[in-house]
C-alpha cells in the first residue's frame, strides 16, 4: 500500500520547478508528473531528469491518463486555473493553487493550515499574502482582549527580478487578492496591500513591513510575544523568514488616526532550491504551498484513503 | 528664423488650436500633498485650483502625494479624502483640466474609475523607470474610459538613455499618449536631462509627446527644465512656490517668467501667478520649500524626495541623522513606495549609535 499520494505540477516555470524541488524531499507526496505546452521548456527537462513524466501536451493529456493524480499542483495562472480547476474536481483530484485565482478557500499554514485539508480546492493567495498575514494574525491574537486589530496594511518589496509576467500584467490582482487575505486570515476588520518591484542590483531579498492598528489599551507584550511565537512557526517551513528589527509600538496620535500602531519588518530568504536566495517571495509560496500539501496528503493517508 | 530659442517641437504641432508652445501642469496639489503631509483641507484646494485656474494654468494634478490610494500608514493618511478633493477641483475649475496620478501596486483600476466619476480628466500613471510594463492593465482602462492618459518614468537618473526610451515605449505601446522624464530624486544635471528627453523623442516623439517634471534638491529645477524642453519636452511640470515633496518642484512662476523671456507662450499670465504664489498658495503651505541640508543630501544621494518627512520623522523618533538616513537609502538604492524601509534604516543606525555609545 502506498504511504505517498502522487502529485502533478502544472506550469513547469520557476515556481514549479522550485516546487518540484521541495516536493521531491517530502514522505507524504511524490511528485510524478510535470506538466507544461512548450516542448523546450528547461522546467520540463529538469522534471524528467529527476524522473518525473514531464510532458509539454498539458493539462489535456494529464486528464486522459489512466492513472490520475491524487494531487495538483497549479502553477500557471490564474486564467488558466479558472477554465481548468472544474475538471479537476469532476476528475476527483484536489488542487494547491499557487496562482491567485482564489478559486478555493485560501490557505496561510501556520493560521488555517488545519482548516481545509477536506477542500478539494485550496488557494495559496500571493507571496506577500504568504509573507505577512501570518504576522497580522499574530498581532490580532495578541490583541485579541481589546478587539483585535482594526485595520492593517503591508507593504511587500520584492526583486524585480523575482517578479515574473503574471504579476506584472496583474498587479491590481496582487494588491486586491492580498487584501482580502490580510482581512479573512489575517483577521483585521479593513486591510489594505502595497506592492513594490525594486530593479537594484544586487537584487534585494523580499522585505516585507506590516502595519496594524490596535486599540490604545492593547496588551503590547501579549502582541510583541504572539509575533515572535509566529516568527517561530512560519521558520518550521521557511527558514528564512526573519524579523529584522523588534516589533515596534507607536502611541496614539493624529498620525495613527488615535489607534495605537503596532510595525513589524521582516526579511524572507529563499531556500535556494531552483531559485536564488533573494527570491524569498517565490520561495514562500512553494514552501507554504508544500507545507499545504502535505496536511492535505497526512489527512488522506490517515484517513485510509 | 532658427534660433537657440526656437523650440524644435511645441505642443501646438500636436493641438494646433492651443495656441501652446508648452503645456504647463501645476502639482501643488500633489507633489505638495507630501510637504502638506496630506493634509488640504477642501477649502484650501478650492481657492488654489480657483487661482491657479485664473492665472491660465491648463492643467492641475490633485491627489494623495503617492497617488490614488496613498492613504496609509506607510505614506500618511489624508485629511480629506482625495477622491472629494479631485471632485472639489473639477468643480471650482473653469477653463483647466483636473490630472490625478497612480501607482501601480498602490492604487488600482477602481480608483481610477472614482477619479474619472468625480471629474479627473487626466489619468498619470506612474512606475519605476524599469518597470513600465506594471502599467500596461492602467493604461488599456484610461484609454477605453476616455480619459487622457500620461506615464511617469520615475527615478530616471537611475538609468541611461537607452533603458529610459525602452521602458516609454511600454507604455505608449499599452495606450499612453505622453511619457514624462521624471527627475523624483532631483539629480539630474543639465545634459543629463537633455539626453533622457532626446532619447525617449527619439523612441517615441512619432506617435506621443514627452514630458519633464523635475525637482529642486540640486536647485536645477529651472535649468533643467529649459534644457528638457529645448530637447523636445513639451508637457512640463512645476509647483507654484516650489510646493512639492523635497527642496520642491521646478517653480511654476519662475518656469513662466522665463518662458515669457525666451518667446515660449504657455498661455499663463506670470504677473497673475506671481500674485497667486504670494497670496493663496504661500499661505496654505506649511512652510517654504527649502534647499538646506536634507534635501541636498536627496539630489546628491539620489533620494527619492518624498521620503524627506519620512526621514524626519524617524530620524526624531529614534534620535539618529536624518542626513544619514537618507544617505542609506541611496546606498540600499531603494525607490518610490519603500517609505517603511527608512524606519529599519533609523533603527539601524540607532544600534549602531548605542554600541558606539557603550563602547566610549
Amino acid at each position: 500500500m502506498s504511504t505517498k499520494l502522487t502529485a502533478a505540477i502544472v506550469g513547469p516555470g520557476n515556481i514549479g520547478t522550485d516546487l518540484m524541488y521541495k516536493l521531491l524531499r517530502s514522505d507524504v507526496i511524490e511528485p510524478r508528473w510535470m506538466i507544461g505546452v512548450d516542448p523546450s521548456s528547461e522546467g520540463l527537462r529538469l522534471a524528467a531528469g529527476q524522473g518525473l513524466e514531464a510532458t509539454h501536451e498539458g493539462v489535456d493529456w494529464l486528464l486522459k491518463q489512466d492513472v490520475l493524480p491524487d494531487l495538483i499542483f497549479e502553477a500557471t495562472s490564474a486564467y488558466v486555473h479558472r477554465e481548468y480547476a472544474p475538471r479537476y474536481e469532476e476528475a476527483g483530484i484536489r488542487a494547491i493553487d499557487l496562482t491567485p485565482a482564489a478559486v478555493g478557500p485560501a490557505v496561510i499554514p501556520p493560521v488555517n493550515g488545519q482548516e481545509h485539508v477536506g477542500a478539494m480546492n485550496v488557494n495559496m493567495i500571493t507571496c506577500g499574502g504568504q509573507a505577512t498575514i501570518p504576522m497580522v494574525a499574530a498581532v490580532t491574537r495578541g490583541a485579541q482582549s481589546s478587539g483585535g486589530v482594526s485595520y492593517a496594511e503591508i507593504v511587500a518589496s520584492v526583486s524585480s527580478m523575482s517578479a515574473g509576467p503574471g504579476t506584472r500584467a496583474n498587479i491590481d490582482e496582487f494588491t486586491r487578492t492580498t487584501a482580502a487575505g490580510v482581512e479573512t486570515i489575517g483577521g483585521a476588520q479593513q486591510g489594505k496591500a502595497i506592492i513594490i518591484l525594486n530593479p537594484a542590483e544586487p537584487p534585494m531579498i523580499m522585505r516585507d513591513t506590516i502595519y496594524c492598528a490596535v486599540s490604545p489599551d492593547a496588551d503590547r507584550d501579549a502582541i510583541v510575544a504572539s509575533i515572535f511565537a509566529m516568527e517561530k512557526a512560519v521558520q518550521e517551513y521557511v527558514p528564512g523568514y526573519r524579523l529584522l528589527q523588534e516589533p515596534q509600538i507607536d502611541d496614539p496620535s493624529p498620525a495613527t488616526r488615535g489607534q495605537t500602531k503596532v510595525s513589524v519588518f521582516v526579511e524572507v530568504e529563499g531556500a535556494g532550491d531552483f531559485l536564488p536566495p533573494y527570491a524569498g517571495n517565490l520561495d514562500i509560496m512553494t514552501a507554504a504551498a508544500t507545507q499545504v500539501g502535505q496536511h492535505i496528503a497526512r489527512s488522506v493517508l490517515a484517513s485510509g484513503g | 528664423m532658427s534660433d537657440i530659442n526656437t523650440l524644435e517641437r511645441t505642443w501646438s504641432d500636436t493641438q494646433p488650436d492651443s495656441g501652446l508652445d508648452l503645456r504647463l501642469t501645476d502639482t501643488c496639489l500633489r507633489d505638495g500633498s507630501h510637504h502638506k503631509r496630506h493634509q488640504f483641507t477642501a477649502q484650501e484646494v478650492h481657492d488654489i485650483v480657483e487661482a491657479l485656474d485664473g492665472s491660465g494654468v491648463p492643467v492641475i494634478e490633485v491627489t494623495h502625494g503617492d497617488g490614488l490610494g496613498g492613504s496609509s500608514f506607510n505614506y500618511g493618511f489624508s485629511r480629506t479624502p482625495e477622491q472629494e478633493l479631485i471632485r472639489i477641483a473639477a468643480e471650482t475649475a473653469k477653463r483647466a483640466k483636473i490630472a490625478f496620478l497612480m501607482l501601480p501596486g498602490v492604487g488600482t483600476k477602481d480608483d481610477i474609475r472614482a477619479a474619472q466619476d468625480n471629474g479627473g480628466q487626466i489619468c498619470r500613471i506612474a512606475t519605476h523607470c524599469t518597470e513600465a510594463d506594471t502599467s500596461i492593465q492602467h493604461f488599456g482602462l484610461a484609454r477605453e474610459l476616455g480619459l487622457e492618459t500620461v506615464g511617469f518614468l520615475m527615478m530616471s537618473h537611475t538609468q541611461p538613455p537607452e533603458v529610459l526610451a525602452k521602458q516609454a515605449r511600454i507604455m505608449v505601446d499599452a495606450g499612453n499618449q505622453c511619457v514624462y522624464v521624471v527627475d523624483s530624486a532631483g539629480a539630474l544635471v543639465m545634459e543629463q536631462t537633455a539626453d533622457r528627453v532626446a532619447a525617449v523623442v527619439a523612441e517615441i516623439g512619432h506617435e506621443a509627446t514627452v514630458g519633464f517634471h523635475g525637482h529642486e534638491n540640486l536647485g536645477l529645477g529651472v535649468s533643467n527644465t529649459v534644457i528638457a524642453a529645448r530637447a523636445g519636452a513639451t508637457q512640463i511640470d512645476g509647483s507654484v512656490r516650489r510646493f512639492g515633496a523635497g527642496a520642491g518642484n521646478t517653480p511654476l512662476e519662475a518656469f513662466v517668467g522665463v518662458c515669457d523671456k525666451l518667446g515660449w507662450r504657455t498661455g499663463i499670465d506670470f504677473l497673475t501667478i506671481v500674485d497667486a504664489s504670494e497670496d493663496v498658495i504661500r499661505p496654505a503651505m506649511p512652510e517654504e520649500c527649502q534647499l538646506d541640508r536634507m534635501t541636498l543630501m536627496m539630489g546628491y544621494a539620489g533620494v527619492y524626495s518624498s521620503f524627506l518627512k519620512h526621514a524626519g520623522n524617524a530620524a526624531e523618533r529614534y534620535g539618529v541623522s536624518g542626513a544619514k538616513i537618507l544617505l542609506e537609502a541611496g546606498r540600499r538604492k531603494l525607490i518610490g513606495g519603500q517609505e517603511d524601509q527608512l524606519i529599519d534604516i533609523a533603527l539601524m543606525l540607532k544600534a549602531e549609535q548605542d554600541k558606539a555609545a557603550a563602547n566610549s
